[in-house]
């Protein structure tokens, strides 16, 4: 079994990361400046949409209904898919998937021409690590999104989940592209620059005869997809090729066509801050005449059945991806998406990551967060993520992971210990505040320390630290029983 | 603000002043006897809060105790991963103040704790028992500016304070328990003091327990926006309901020799023209 | 490795151990999941129409209203103001509708004969000046129309391929709601669908919207009645 997301098992943890990148002056503007947007423009269409609370919860109220009877859904999907004409794959983890999409693609590809293939922004087959198993077997994949195509061109990767080269300026973009692209002049203005793309990539869409696409939504009554997306990119994938392979997360599905007037509601106004992205494609199967002749579905668990078992934290299979909760995140406007490690980045990155693949490669991603509660304020599908952050920071001090390699450092432990037993009783507080009066004597100067040692100097290298005044509270209140009369009141 | 002691019921004229909005009203309420839960951190380090705490109560017209046995809620065990040992310390919470009338915690995240995780802990531990007492208690817990406004009807307390004064709304306070703009009514009450809105109010400051030290300079970063922000509202001080970011934020703020310095609320509205003169802390 | 009848049974069974099996509960709990958003606008006709065409205009999209004895000579003004001189147009598009000044071309090849190649029908219809189409349901909140893919509303690649779409739409057609409009689809759901809320558009450099990247970057809307 190999369940992995994309490389975040190589990748550094969070601290050591996030230090590198927050010296990078001009990503952090960048990321500043997209995620203020973003922010703007969703408080905007959710504060002109009279029921949003009320779609959350319908939205939050489906997906947990269709956690629960999964199996009846994607059995129903996979049935009416069928019927309507489409061929249905189930993979285990990336490896399976990679390798369905291999074969199905050698198949299509007509004898003696290169192996190509059209992609749509998908977060599942950056999951699975597609890309780099397609350029293994000799395939080429183009990826048409926008942002992703930058991403794919300047060997980068994705740091948003909508909006996957963020952190990289229009300069910066308009360079990459006329070394790329081979032009020898192009403007500066956005326009000048989504321009070259269509050029670019239009060759590809109407030549191209096999596309590869994730889903936003899988149907289980019809067996319908739906793609979302603003470019165009997307009907193009999904309509002009020959062969159309989807690989669609099995935590995707929906009970019914009707479910989709929540959903598609919810996603444009939290993604983009748009009351509906330019474009929804739904298709069912195959139709004569019109779109793929060969349609092709792999649905993939790749630790989602993992995810769905701990009843703690399977509420993070509602997610839809719309990115709001980075948008919202203090510490992803701090870092951007690479700090994450992990092609899931910021707070919804924080909780999937660590349960999709095992624990002990992203022991330090619970930790990621300052436990704001921005990120839960605006999921548009009510995912408690700080509740589920504190639940895998617990499994990681339990080490309940069976992979080893778990746990948290010794001087956190022993401190935890420490104040666990000072907490137990008022006596061994005042024991051990009497200890750190004692102790704080050669760096205390006026009530203020400015430097202290071990752990606590990660807090003194940027902050003073308020000593331990002479007096506690309870001391004084002591004290000041013995002075009034009963009562309290003077 | 006018306090008749009655036999039995305190009748008090409170003057509610918001904004623009100018009102009046008479409350009629029993003096109560209010159990202070002034939480670890609290006790050592701001011993100063609970002193003010204990002097707008008092102020008011109720009773304050003070049970010695009190420690802490458990909330950085909880947060921190470490379930096992915060649930002695709930135990401990709900054992120290079963039968208290009201309870009043001066910090919003340790009121949070216990009405948003002691729920989820006594569901965890499986005790019939445990989930009793937790549901029996939640109704009794207030944060300090909840007490005031919610529980005792009081926007104005008759402090005095002449100073600039900005709020820091803590994420706790806004998205736990919901306080909205009550600790800002409260200070607009104030005579004396003008009251300057932060921008970016509802941005986290970067405390965030252990992750201050865990993850130490994402949450500097985080503080720098804070401090910058509190620094271009001209204020002399920097309020808010958990002494915790006011931790953060005042650190950042002491490293940068800035002038403005931070107050919890209570201790602003402990100031009286009587009492300090409305001195800075 | 693709007839690997075990992955699905290894899922499946997976996900009975993490959830359980209440296969007889499935119904009664969908029918009981709390719907109290809004299924059914509240305005009147003039202030859904209104919204719409506000909507559109917010998308960048042209706006053109007019009544049903007027459709072609609003067809040619629009053209008109994009100095365009032919369209494609689908194949039961009504012709009343098509003013005689300019050229119009039915090019829904694939469904006349199926054996064409898709690649060579593809160049035609992107050396096009555009196309003109119908709608099937439109939605007011969201600027939305929606098309689904058969006879009057073209096919995909049809209303996709040209850089100029003119969507002729219906005032009976536009629902105030996101449920409303979808709701028009029952008994089509598995008919290929597309929603067009504006001209395609990236706001991924530096989140400044662009209009128009592969899709049409020219929408014109035409609201009859």
């Amino acid at each position: 079994m190999s369940i992995r997301v994309g490389e975040a098992a190589e990748a550094p943890s969070f601290a050591v990361a996030s230090k590198e990148l927050l010296k990078n002056d001009q990503l952090r503007r960048n990321v500043r400046n997209a995620t203020g947007i973003i922010r703007g423009k969703r408080a905007n269409v959710v504060g002109e949409t009279p029921d949003w609370q009320q779609l959350r919860d319908a939205g939050h109220a489906i997906k947990e209904h269709t956690l629960r009877h999964l199996g009846d859904y994607l059995a129903r999907f996979e049935e009416n898919c069928i019927r309507a004409g489409g061929k249905v794959h189930w993979a285990r983890d990336a490896d399976e998937a990679n390798a369905i999409s291999i074969e199905l693609i050698h198949r299509y590809t007509p004898d003696g021409k290169r192996a190509e293939v059209i992609k749509v922004k998908s977060m599942t087959t950056d999951e699975i690590g597609m890309n780099k198993a397609l350029v293994t077997a000799g395939i080429t994949p183009y990826e048409t999104d926008l942002a992703d195509l930058i991403v794919q061109l300047g060997d980068d990767k994705p740091s948003h989940i909508v909006v996957p080269a963020l952190h990289r300026n229009r300069m910066e973009i308009r360079e990459l592209f006329m070394r790329t692209m081979k032009l020898d002049e192009l403007g500066t203005s956005p326009e000048d620059i989504a321009g070259a793309a269509r050029v670019y990539l239009r060759e590809k869409f109407l030549r191209v005869p096999i596309a590869i696409s994730g889903a936003n939504f899988a149907v289980a009554e019809t067996g319908s997809v739906c793609v979302v997306e603003s470019e165009g990119n997307g009907r193009m994938c999904v309509s002009l090729p020959r062969v159309l392979i989807s690989v669609v997360g099995i935590e995707k599905i929906i009970p019914t066509f009707q479910d989709l007037e929540v959903f598609l509601q919810l996603l444009s106004r939290s993604a983009t801050g748009e009351r509906m992205n330019p474009y929804n494609s739904i298709w069912t199967g195959v139709v004569p005449g019109d779109g793929p002749r060969e349609f092709h579905v792999i649905l993939l668990d790749n630790g989602r059945t993992k995810v769905l078992a701990d009843s703690a934290s399977s509420e993070t299979l509602d997610c839809i991806r719309c990115g709001a909760c980075l948008n919202a995140c203090p510490v992803y406007r701090q870092t951007g998406g690479h700090a994450y490690g992990s092609i899931y980045a910021g707070p919804i990155g924080a909780i999937l990551t660590p349960q999709l693949q095992s624990m002990e490669h992203s022991t330090s991603l619970p930790y990621a967060s300052s436990l704001c509660g921005a990120c839960y304020e605006v999921c548009p599908v009510k995912i408690n993520i700080p509740e589920i952050l504190i639940h895998l920071r617990e499994k990681i001090v339990d080490g309940q992971d069976h992979h080893g390699g778990m746990g948290t450092d010794f001087a956190e432990k022993a401190g935890m210990k420490v104040a666990a037993w000072a907490m137990s009783d008022a006596a061994n507080l005042s024991t051990v505040r009497a200890a750190g009066r004692l102790a704080q004597i050669p760096f205390a100067r006026n009530g203020v320390i400015h430097s202290l040692p071990g752990m606590l100097g990660q807090w003194t290298n940027t902050r003073d630290m308020p000593a331990i005044p002479a007096e506690s509270f309870r001391q004084w209140w002591a004290r000041r029983r013995q002075n009034v009369v009963p009562g309290g009141t003077k | 603000m006018i306090l008749y002691e009655a036999n039995g019921p305190t009748i008090s004229t409170v003057s509610a002043r918001n904004g623009r909005l100018f009102a009046r009203c008479v409350a009629i309420h029993w003096s109560l006897r209010i159990s202070l839960f002034i939480t670890c951190y609290n006790d050592v380090l701001f011993p100063k809060t609970g002193q003010a705490v204990v002097t707008v109560l008092e102020r008011l017209g109720h009773t304050v105790e003070f049970r010695p046995t009190q420690t802490c809620c458990g909330q950085m065990h909880y947060n921190s991963g470490y379930h096992m040992d915060a649930l002695p310390l709930m135990e401990k919470f709900l054992e120290d103040f079963h039968d208290a009338e009201v309870i009043c915690i001066p910090s919003a995240s340790c009121v949070s704790t216990i009405r948003d995780h002691y729920p989820v802990m006594a569901e965890k531990s499986g005790s019939k028992d445990l989930i009793r007492q937790v549901n029996e208690i939640l109704p009794r817990v207030f944060e300090f500016s909840e007490l005031l406004i919610d529980k005792l009807g009081v926007e104005d307390t008759g402090a005095y304070f002449p100073h600039v004064v900005t709020l820091h709304c803590s994420c706790h306070s806004l998205r736990s328990l919901g306080v909205g703009d009550k600790p800002e009514r409260l200070l607009r009450n104030v005579k004396g003091l003008t009251f300057v809105p932060l921008e970016d109010y509802d941005q986290c400051c970067g405390f965030g327990g252990t992750f201050a030290v865990k993850n130490a300079e994402v949450s500097s970063a985080m503080a720098a926006d804070k401090v910058k922000c509190i620094l271009n509202t001209k204020a002399e001080v920097c309020a808010a309901l958990d002494n915790s970011c006011l931790m953060q934020i005042g650190g950042t703020l002491g490293r940068d020799h800035a002038v403005t310095c931070t107050m919890h609320l209570a201790e602003i509205l402990a100031s009286t023209q009587s009492a300090n003169g409305g001195t800075l802390a | 490795m693709i007839s690997d009848s075990t992955a699905r049974a290894d899922i499946l069974l997976k996900i009975r151990l993490a959830a359980g099996s209440h296969s007889d509960a499935l119904e009664t709990e969908y029918a009981a999941l709390p719907r109290t958003y809004r299924q059914q606008g509240t305005s009147d006709r003039a202030a859904v129409l209104t919204m719409f065409t506000n909507r559109l205009r917010d998308y960048d999209a042209g706006v053109y209203r007019c009544n049903a004895a007027e459709i072609a000579e609003t067809v040619a003004a629009a053209m008109d103001a994009r100095g365009k001189t032919s369209l494609l147009r689908t194949g039961k598009l009504p012709q009343e509708w098509l003013p005689a000044k300019f050229r119009f071309f039915a090019s829904d090849v694939r469904n006349a004969n199926p054996s064409r190649d898709d690649l060579a029908w593809f160049a035609e219809v992107d050396q096009s000046e555009g196309v003109i189409t119908g709608c099937f349901a439109a939605v007011a909140f969201t600027g939305t129309i929606i098309l689904r893919h058969e006879d009057g509303n073209g096919s995909r690649a049809l209303t996709l391929i040209p850089d100029y779409h003119l969507c002729v739409v219906l005032a009976d057609q536009i629902v105030e709601t996101v449920p409303e409009g979808l709701a028009r689809l029952k008994g089509f759901e598995t008919m290929p669908i597309t929603t067009i809320s504006g001209p395609s558009a990236t706001a991924d450099i530096e989140m400044t919207r662009v209009k128009g990247v592969h899709g049409p970057r020219f929408l014109d809307v035409i609201i009859v009645g």
